[in-house]
């Protein structure tokens, strides 16, 4: 527990007959802080929107942040933390905004002995470090999804196609094969095969993290394009748990090449070639 | 947001474009992994979400998705209903017969995505609607 109910009960009457005070000098010490990066407008209302939940709770009879009474509290801190992780504040300047209550509360105490004694202080202290530290965990929690979402649009990205070999190309398809990226992944792969004159083609789906019958079906129109320009396509990078995904589905690659592994595709166009190559030799001998 | 789902209740996605078919894939994959489901079964389940809800997208016009972390006693498992109002299926065997498509697509989806799971269920009549659940539990 962080407070007693008494300590909790005269924290709500400081709060209340000293509003103005305490919420004009939270204000100032945020806004030093933070040096104009959040409006001061925007600061006042955050500070007006803490300062009523916190009012509201201890009303309640809250002594600890973690308890029932807490809920729109911690509410409150949790959305307040959120709009700053995604503004770019940093943890320390998120949860120091909250910290920022202990001066104001000290400068209220200080200017009218009668609001309260030094242990009242300690003990509002103690309720406001709960409430830092939770606001310093909601940040990290928002900072981290942030990060995984960025890391999900970069592998939506689209890929280009690459010369791996002599007379060889590939197209390591990364993320979403949505209609409109497997049409441009398709005209470049066409535009490429045209452009460098290269019989094959490696489609490597090893960073598609799903197979369904709509990405088979742009793969298999690839290779159908591909073929009408002369050229042939091999489908590598089918990991174990897509080719179970895909047999189970009933998707029929036919007689199009596929491989587990990008190695293993050059490799077998590189056989391909290589017999070529020695037809080609034993002829010119004979 | 793709972490930090809570699997205490079903999560909401509603379903209107390509978008809302990725997320409905990346919150498929965030509950399969949080249910301990394997590597192949998470491919599984992810790829008949991703079927069913381009059919709900596609066929149904729109609709919505809810994934819930579930529970039969004996293993935990994930289950998602895939819920639109478009015009219903008429022909419910033909529709879930392999290579039947009125939309010029493989027509596996329906068919394949039964496959895909362990449980499946379908509810629809022509201007009711569509109504599909399927389950899969970790093993
Ligand atoms: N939610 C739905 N509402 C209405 N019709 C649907 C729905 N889902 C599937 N269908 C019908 O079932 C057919 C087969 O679906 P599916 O197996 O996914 O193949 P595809 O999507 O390739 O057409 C569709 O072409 C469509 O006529
Ligand atoms: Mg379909």
């Amino acid at each position: 527990m962080a407070l007693s109910a008494d300590e909790s009960g005269r924290l709500a009457g400081l709060l209340t007959s000293h509003v103005d005070q305490v919420t004009q000098r939270w204000t100032e010490v945020v806004a030093g802080q933070l040096r104009g990066r959040l409006s001061q407008a925007e600061l006042r209302h955050q500070v007006q929107e803490l300062h009523r939940a916190l009012v509201d709770a201890l009303g309640k009879g809250l002594t600890d942040l973690a308890a029932e009474e807490g809920t729109e509290l911690r509410a409150v801190l949790a959305e307040v933390s959120r709009g700053q992780a995604r503004q770019g504040f940093s943890a320390a300047e998120t949860a120091t905004g909250v910290f920022a209550l202990k001066d104001a509360l000290l400068s209220v105490m200080e200017a009218d002995q009668s609001a309260g004694t030094l242990r009242d202080y300690v003990a509002f202290g103690t309720l406001v470090d709960q409430m830092g530290l939770f606001t310093f965990e909601s940040y990290v929690r928002t900072r981290e999804s942030l990060i995984a979402d960025q890391a999900e649009q970069l592998l939506e990205l689209s890929t280009p196609v690459v010369k791996l070999w002599e007379g060889v190309v590939a197209v390591p398809l990364v993320g979403t094969l949505d209609s409109a990226r497997a049409q441009v992944v398709m005209e470049r792969l066409l535009q490429t095969l045209v452009d460098t004159g290269s019989p094959y083609a490696i489609i490597d789906i090893t960073g598609v993290p799903a197979v369904d019958t709509q990405v088979a079906q742009h793969i298999l129109k690839t290779v159908v394009a591909a073929r009408l320009m002369g050229a042939d396509c091999i489908i590598s990078g089918i990991r174990p748990q897509i080719a179970q995904t895909i047999v189970a589905l009933g998707i029929e690659f036919g007689d199009i090449a596929t491989k587990a592994s990008l190695a293993d595709a050059l490799r077998h166009v590189l056989r391909l070639t290589g017999v070529e190559t020695g037809r080609r030799q034993s002829r010119r001998e004979a | 947001m793709t972490s930090g789902v809570d699997l205490s209740r079903p999560q909401a996605q509603t379903v209107g474009s390509d978008e809302d078919v990725v997320r409905v894939r990346q919150l498929v994959r965030t509950v399969a992994v949080a249910v301990k489901l394997s590597l192949v079964d998470q491919t599984k389940v992810v790829t008949a979400a991703s079927e069913l809800a381009r059919n709900t997208l596609v066929y149904g016009g729109g609709g919505t998705v809810e994934v819930a972390a579930v529970d039969n006693g004996r293993r935990p498992g994930i289950s998602i209903v895939f819920a639109d109002s478009g015009p219903g299926i008429a022909d419910l065997e033909l529709a879930l017969t392999d290579g039947y498509t009125t939309g010029g697509g493989l027509g596996l989806g329906l068919s394949g995505a039964r496959r895909l799971v362990d449980e499946f269920d379908i509810q629809t009549a022509p201007g009711q609607g569509t109504r599909i659940t399927i389950t899969k539990w970790s093993r």
